[in-house]
C-alpha cells in the first residue's frame, strides 16, 4: 500500500500559497482565496456525503455563518475577523445542532429537500429584514485582526488572503484526521449499510448528527470568510441555487480526498470566470458540458485522475 | 508513458501556457491603445429582457458613433479626446459576489480604463468598495437604491441617474394632482428590496400629502412569481380607487396579462413607477388613463432635442425600436464620463490620469439625451435630474403617453446629507441645490 | 362576497397550475428514480414553443380559436423532440448511478437548455396574450374570473384520471407498475424495462411542455422561467411524496390553499408559504404524505 501523501501535500500547499500570495496578479489571488471559501463549504458536503447525506439547503449554513459574521458590526460595531469567525462558528454550530437532532432521521432526496425547505426559510425571513437591507443585503468591512487595525493597510488583501488559506488548512487536517479515526470511518458504513452498523453496536443517528454539525460549521466558516474577503453580503447566500452549486462543485471534485473540494472548488471558479468571459452568452452551457463530461468519464470526481495516475506510476 | 499522465500534463502545460499569456498580455500597455470600458449589464435571466440588453444595445451604438465622431456637439471629437473607445462585455448575472469577482477580473486580469455598469441595487453596494480598493473609476449606471452615497462616501464611484426615490415621490405627486380626491390605495410590489423601497416611499408619501387615503391591500408577491391569480382577487376586494405596483418586465406583463380580463383596472386607477421599458409591448392591455413612469425625463419623456435625436436615431437602426429608459441610463454614463475625460483632459493635453478624470467629473453638469444632467448629491459623485410621469391613451393600437408632467428635481429630491425617508416624513422641503 | 370563497377559488386554480407543472416529474421519478431537474427546461421550451407557434398563428390571422390546438401541437412536437434526445442521447448511460449523480446529470442538461433556449428565442419575453381572455370570463360574487381559468383545472382532472387509469386499470400500465417495484424482477419476467423507461420519460416530458404551453398565455414567457418553476413542482412533488400521484395531486391542493390564503390574508408570508408546508409535512410525514414504504436492506 502506498503512504498517504495527504498531509505532506497539504503542509506544501500551505507553505507555497502563503509564499506565493503577494507574487500572484491580484485577481488570482482573489480567485484562490474565493475558491478556498468555496472549498471549506464543500469540504463540509464532502464529509456528509461520505455518510450518504446531500443536502440541497447547505445554503443555509453559508449563509448564517456570513450573517453572523456581518451583523456583529451593525447590531454591537464588532469587525474583528477573530471575533466574526468565532460568531460564525457558534451560530452554524448552535444551528445545526438543533435541526441536526430532526434531520438526522431523514435519508436521500428527504434529507435534501427539507434541508432546501430551512435553507429557503432564511431566505424568507432575510430578505423581509429591510434593516439588514432586505435582497440588497449590506457591505461588510472587517476592520482589525486580534484588535490590530487591518482595514486600508497595504496588506489588507493579502492577510485575509492568509486567514483563509490557514484556516482552509487547519480544517482540512482536522477532517483528514477525522475520516481516519473510528467515528470518521463509520460515515462510509453508514452509506453502504445502516442496519449493519447498528448491530454492531454503533449509533448510526449520533454519527450523522456530528457530522452534520462539523459540515455546517465548516460551510459557516466558508461563508464568514466569504463575507470578510467579498465585503458583500446578501439573502441570495441562502437561496437554492448557491447550495445547487455546493452540490455541483462536490460531484464535480469527488470525495476522495480532503484536497479535492478545494481543488474541484479552485477549477470551478476558475471555468467559470473565464466562461464569463470569452463566452458571456453561453457560460451557463459551458458549466453544463463540464459537468456532464466528468460524470460520464470520470464517476469518482476530477480527484480520481490523480488517484489513477499514482496507481500508472 | 502511461496514457493519462500524459494527458494530464498536457493539460498542465495548457494551463500554464494559458496563464503565462494572460500575463504578458496584462504587462503590455501602450499609450496609442483606445480606452478600454468594461460594461457590466444583464444579458441572462428576466431583467436581460427589458434592461440588460437595451443597455448592451445602447452602449454598443454609443460607442461606434462616439468612435465615428458623429455624436452632435459638445460630444463630437472622437471618442474621449480623440482616443478610441474599446467595450467589453460581461453579464451581470450570478449575484453580487460573482460580480465582486468578476469586477476584479475586468480591471486587474483585462485591464479596463473605466467600468461601466450594473443595474440590480445589491450588485452596486457591493461593487462600490470594490471598485474603491482597485482604485478603478466606475459607473453605476442604473440601479435605484439611495444607500449607495447615503451610507458611505466613495471617491472612484459615480452614478449618472438620479436615484430611485423620486420615482415614488413623483408618481404620488402626479396621481394626487391628477385625481385629488384619492380615497384608498392598495400596492402590489415585488418582495425585495426595490419593492419593498419603492412601496414604502409611496406610501409615505401619500400619508404625508394625503393622510386621509387608506391603504387597503399591500400584496407583496414573489420575484419572478407570474401567477397573480389569488393577488387579483384581493386588490379586487380591496377595491381601491389606485393600485401603485413597482413591477416591471415580465413580472409586470403577466400581472397586466391576468389583471385586463378580471376588470382589475376598470376599478383602479394604475400607477406604474417602472412601465415605460415595456410599453410598446403591452399595446391591448395596457388600460387608458394608466400612469406610467420612466425614472427620470427618459425614453417617452426625453424632450427633444440634438442628443436626443442621436440616442434615438441611432438606437433605432440596431434595434428597429425606439429606446427606453435604461438605454437613456446608459447613454448618461458615457456621455458624462466623455465629458469628465475630456475637461480633464484640456486643450491638447495627453491622457489625463484617473485622479484628473475625477476631479473634473465631480460636480459636474452635463448634456444628455434626457437633458442636463448634475452630480450634486453624494460629494459629487451622485447625479440629479428632474424628472416626468404621464399618463397611457392607446392610439391606433399603439400606446402612447400624454399630459406629461415635468417635475424639477428640488421637489422630487432629498438634498444633501438628508436621508430619503426622513425628508418624505418631514414634508419634503425643497432644498436648496 | 366571503373572502373565503375567494380564496377557495384561487386556491385551486393556483392548485391545477401546481399539479399540471408537477405530474410530469412525479411520473418520471415514480419510474426511473430520477428527480429530473431538466423538467423546468422541458416547461420553458413548452411555453417558448406554444407562444412562437401560436403567436405565428394569430398573425397570420388564422382562427385565434385555433391557437389552442397549435399550443397543444407545438407541446406535443417539444415532448416528442426533446424527451426522446435527452433520453436516448444521455440518461440511458446513466441508469444506476446513484439518485444524486442524475440529479447532477439533469441539473446539467438544465443549465445547457438554459442557454439553448437563449440562443433560439433571445432574451426579449414572448407575450402570447389572446388565448387567455378569448374563451370569456364568468363572475363568482363580485369577482370575475377568465374562462381559461376553468380550462386549466378540466386539464388538471383530465390529466390526474387519465394517469390514474391507465396505471391501474391497462396492461401496460400494471407493466409500470412491476417496474417502479422492482426493475430488475420485472426485466427478468420478461417487460421490456428499456422501453417503458424510454416511453415514461417522453410522456413526462411532453407534460411538462404541456404546462409551459398552458401557462405561455398567462404569463409572459422570458428566460429564467423554468428555474421559478422547477422549485415549486420540486416541493410539491416532495409533499405529495416522491412519485406518488394522489400524493402530488394533494400536495397541489394543499399548497395551492396555502399560497391563496397568505395572499389574501398575510400576503407578506407569501414569499415563504410553500417552504413552511414542506418543512411542515417533512417534519410530520419524513417521506411526504404518500409515501411508499420501502424494504430496508440488510
Amino acid at each position: 500500500m502506498k503512504r498517504d501523501l495527504t498531509v505532506r501535500i497539504l503542509i506544501g500547499a500551505l507553505i507555497v500559497l502563503l509564499l506565493a500570495g503577494p507574487l500572484l496578479p491580484r485577481w488570482a489571488m482573489f480567485l484562490i482565496n474565493v475558491s478556498l471559501c468555496y472549498g471549506l463549504v464543500v469540504l463540509g458536503m464532502m464529509l456528509l456525503m461520505r455518510t450518504g447525506l446531500v443536502s440541497f439547503g447547505h445554503g443555509l449554513y453559508y449563509c448564517l455563518g456570513a450573517y453572523a459574521a456581518g451583523t456583529l458590526d451593525v447590531l454591537f460595531g464588532i469587525s474583528d475577523i477573530a471575533v466574526m469567525l468565532l460568531a460564525a462558528i457558534a451560530a452554524t454550530g448552535v444551528v445545526s445542532a438543533l435541526l441536526g437532532l430532526l434531520l438526522r432521521k431523514y435519508r436521500d432526496i428527504f434529507f435534501a429537500m427539507l434541508s432546501l425547505a430551512f435553507s429557503m426559510i432564511l431566505y424568507g425571513l432575510l430578505v423581509k429584514t429591510s434593516a439588514l437591507g432586505s435582497s440588497d443585503g449590506f457591505n461588510v468591512a472587517a476592520k482589525t485582526l486580534f484588535g490590530i487595525r487591518i482595514a486600508g493597510t497595504e496588506f489588507e488583501r493579502y492577510l485575509i488572503f492568509a486567514i483563509t488559506v490557514v484556516t482552509a488548512f487547519v480544517a482540512a487536517i482536522c477532517i483528514h484526521k477525522y475520516r481516519g479515526s473510528h467515528r470518521g470511518r463509520l460515515a462510509e458504513a453508514i452509506r453502504d449499510n445502516e442496519l449493519r452498523v447498528e448491530y454492531m453496536g454503533a449509533s448510526v443517528a449520533n454519527t450523522v448528527h456530528i457530522n452534520y454539525v462539523m459540515s455546517a460549521v465548516l460551510a459557516g466558516l466558508g461563508g464568514a470568510l466569504a463575507a470578510i474577503s467579498v465585503g458583500h453580503i446578501d439573502p441570495e447566500m441562502a437561496y437554492w441555487t448557491t447550495s445547487g452549486e455546493f452540490v455541483f462543485v462536490a460531484i464535480l471534485a469527488g470525495t476522495g480526498n480532503v484536497l479535492a473540494p478545494f481543488l474541484g472548488a479552485f477549477i470551478f471558479e476558475t471555468i467559470r470566470s473565464f466562461a464569463y468571459e470569452y463566452s458571456p452568452n453561453t457560460w451557463q452551457m459551458a458549466l453544463g458540458i463540464t459537468m456532464l463530461i466528468v460524470i460520464m468519464f470520470l464517476p469518482g470526481g476530477l480527484w480520481s485522475l490523480f488517484t489513477r495516475m499514482r496507481k500508472a506510476a | 508513458m502511461d496514457g493519462n499522465f500524459s494527458r494530464l500534463l498536457k493539460t498542465a502545460a495548457a494551463v500554464l501556457a494559458g496563464a503565462a499569456l494572460t500575463i504578458i498580455c496584462a504587462t503590455g500597455h501602450a499609450q496609442d491603445k483606445p480606452i478600454r470600458i468594461g460594461l457590466v449589464t444583464f444579458l441572462s435571466g428576466p431583467a436581460a429582457g427589458p434592461f440588460g440588453v437595451p443597455a448592451k444595445i445602447a452602449a454598443e451604438a454609443i460607442v461606434d458613433s462616439l468612435n465615428a465622431g458623429k455624436a452632435p456637439a459638445p460630444y463630437n471629437t472622437k471618442g474621449f479626446g480623440g482616443t478610441p473607445l474599446e467595450l467589453t462585455i460581461v453579464d451581470e448575472a450570478g449575484g453580487a459576489t460573482k460580480q465582486v469577482t468578476e469586477l476584479r477580473n475586468l480591471v486587474e486580469r483585462q485591464n479596463v480604463d473605466f467600468v461601466i455598469g450594473y443595474i440590480s441595487s445589491g450588485d452596486c453596494l457591493a461593487v462600490a468598495p470594490v471598485a474603491e480598493e482597485l482604485k478603478t473609476l466606475t459607473i453605476l449606471f442604473d440601479c435605484g437604491t439611495p444607500r449607495v452615497f447615503e451610507e458611505a462616501s466613495y471617491k472612484y464611484v459615480f452614478r449618472t441617474r438620479a436615484h430611485a426615490t423620486m420615482d415614488a415621490v413623483a408618481g404620488a405627486l402626479y396621481l394626487l394632482e391628477n385625481r385629488p380626491a384619492v380615497k384608498s390605495y392598495a400596492g402590489i410590489n415585488q418582495n425585495y428590496a426595490w419593492g419593498q423601497d419603492s412601496w414604502a416611499d409611496f406610501s409615505a408619501v401619500m400619508a404625508t400629502l394625503k393622510p386621509e387615503a387608506t391603504i387597503t391591500s399591500s400584496q407583496m408577491p414573489k420575484f419572478g412569481a407570474g401567477q397573480y391569480g389569488p393577488e387579483i382577487s384581493a386588490l379586487l376586494q380591496a377595491n381601491s380607487d389606485v393600485i401603485h405596483s413597482s413591477l416591471w418586465g415580465g413580472d409586470l406583463e403577466a400581472f397586466m396579462l391576468q389583471g385586463t380580463p378580471r376588470g382589475l383596472f376598470n376599478r383602479s386607477q394604475l400607477v406604474l413607477v417602472a412601465g415605460e421599458p415595456y410599453l410598446h409591448r403591452l399595446a391591448g392591455n395596457m388600460p387608458d388613463g394608466t400612469i406610467v413612469g420612466a425614472r427620470g425625463p427618459n425614453g417617452v419623456y426625453a424632450q427633444k432635442s440634438a442628443l436626443n435625436d442621436w440616442l434615438r436615431q441611432i438606437y433605432k437602426e440596431r434595434a428597429e425600436i425606439y429606446p427606453n429608459y435604461p438605454a437613456y441610463s446608459v447613454a448618461m454614463a458615457f456621455l458624462g464620463l466623455k465629458a469628465a475625460y475630456e475637461k480633464a483632459r484640456g486643450a491638447g493635453g495627453g491622457a489625463p490620469a484617473t485622479d484628473e478624470v475625477i476631479k473634473a467629473f465631480e460636480f459636474l453638469n452635463f448634456d444628455s439625451p434626457s437633458g442636463k444632467v448634475m452630480m450634486k448629491l453624494g460629494k459629487g459623485h451622485q447625479a440629479v435630474t428632474g424628472t416626468a410621469y404621464g399618463t397611457t391613451r392607446t392610439v391606433n393600437g399603439q400606446v402612447t403617453v400624454g399630459n406629461i408632467k415635468y417635475y424639477p428635481l428640488e421637489r422630487v429630491q432629498p438634498p444633501e446629507g438628508v436621508k430619503s425617508l426622513d425628508w418624505i416624513k418631514s414634508g419634503m422641503k425643497p432644498g436648496k441645490w | 362576497m366571503n373572502q373565503l370563497v375567494a380564496v377557495l377559488i384561487d386556491g385551486l386554480i393556483y392548485s391545477s397550475w401546481l399539479f399540471i407543472i408537477a405530474v410530469g416529474l412525479t411520473l418520471i421519478y415514480g419510474v426511473m428514480k430520477i428527480l429530473n431537474i431538466a423538467h423546468g427546461s422541458l416547461y420553458a421550451l413548452g411555453a417558448y414553443g406554444a407562444a412562437s407557434l401560436a403567436g405565428y398563428w394569430i398573425n397570420q390571422g388564422h382562427a385565434p380559436m385555433g391557437s389552442y390546438a397549435v399550443m397543444l401541437v407545438a407541446a406535443i412536437l417539444v415532448g416528442l423532440i426533446a424527451g426522446p434526445v435527452i433520453e436516448r442521447g444521455l440518461l440511458r448511460f446513466m441508469y444506476g448511478k446513484d439518485e444524486i449523480v442524475l440529479v447532477l446529470v439533469t441539473y446539467a442538461v438544465f443549465l445547457i437548455l438554459e442557454d439553448f433556449i437563449k440562443l433560439t428565442w433571445g432574451v426579449d419575453p414572448y407575450f402570447l396574450y389572446q388565448p387567455y381572455s378569448l374563451l370569456g370570463s364568468f363572475d363568482v360574487g363580485d369577482l370575475t374570473y377568465p374562462v381559461y381559468n376553468l380550462v386549466l383545472f378540466g386539464v388538471a382532472v383530465l390529466i390526474g384520471v387519465t394517469l390514474a387509469w391507465v396505471l391501474t386499470k391497462t396492461r401496460r400500465g400494471k407493466m409500470l407498475v412491476a417496474v417502479i417495484h422492482d426493475r430488475e424482477m420485472a426485466g427478468a419476467m420478461g417487460i421490456n424495462v428499456s422501453l417503458v423507461y424510454f416511453v415514461t420519460f417522453t410522456v413526462g416530458a411532453m407534460l411538462g411542455a404541456v404546462g409551459g404551453a398552458l401557462t405561455a398565455p398567462m404569463i409572459s414567457v422570458q428566460p429564467g422561467i423554468g428555474a421559478e418553476t422547477i422549485v415549486l413542482a420540486f416541493a410539491v412533488v416532495v409533499i405529495g411524496g416522491l412519485g406518488s400521484l394522489p400524493g402530488a395531486a394533494l400536495a397541489a391542493v394543499l399548497v395551492g390553499l396555502v399560497r391563496s390564503a397568505a395572499v389574501h390574508y398575510r400576503p407578506e408570508l407569501d414569499l415563504f408559504s410553500i417552504y413552511f408546508v414542506m418543512a411542515i409535512v417533512l417534519i410530520v410525514r419524513p417521506r411526504g404524505l404518500f409515501s411508499i414504504q420501502e424494504a430496508r436492506k440488510i
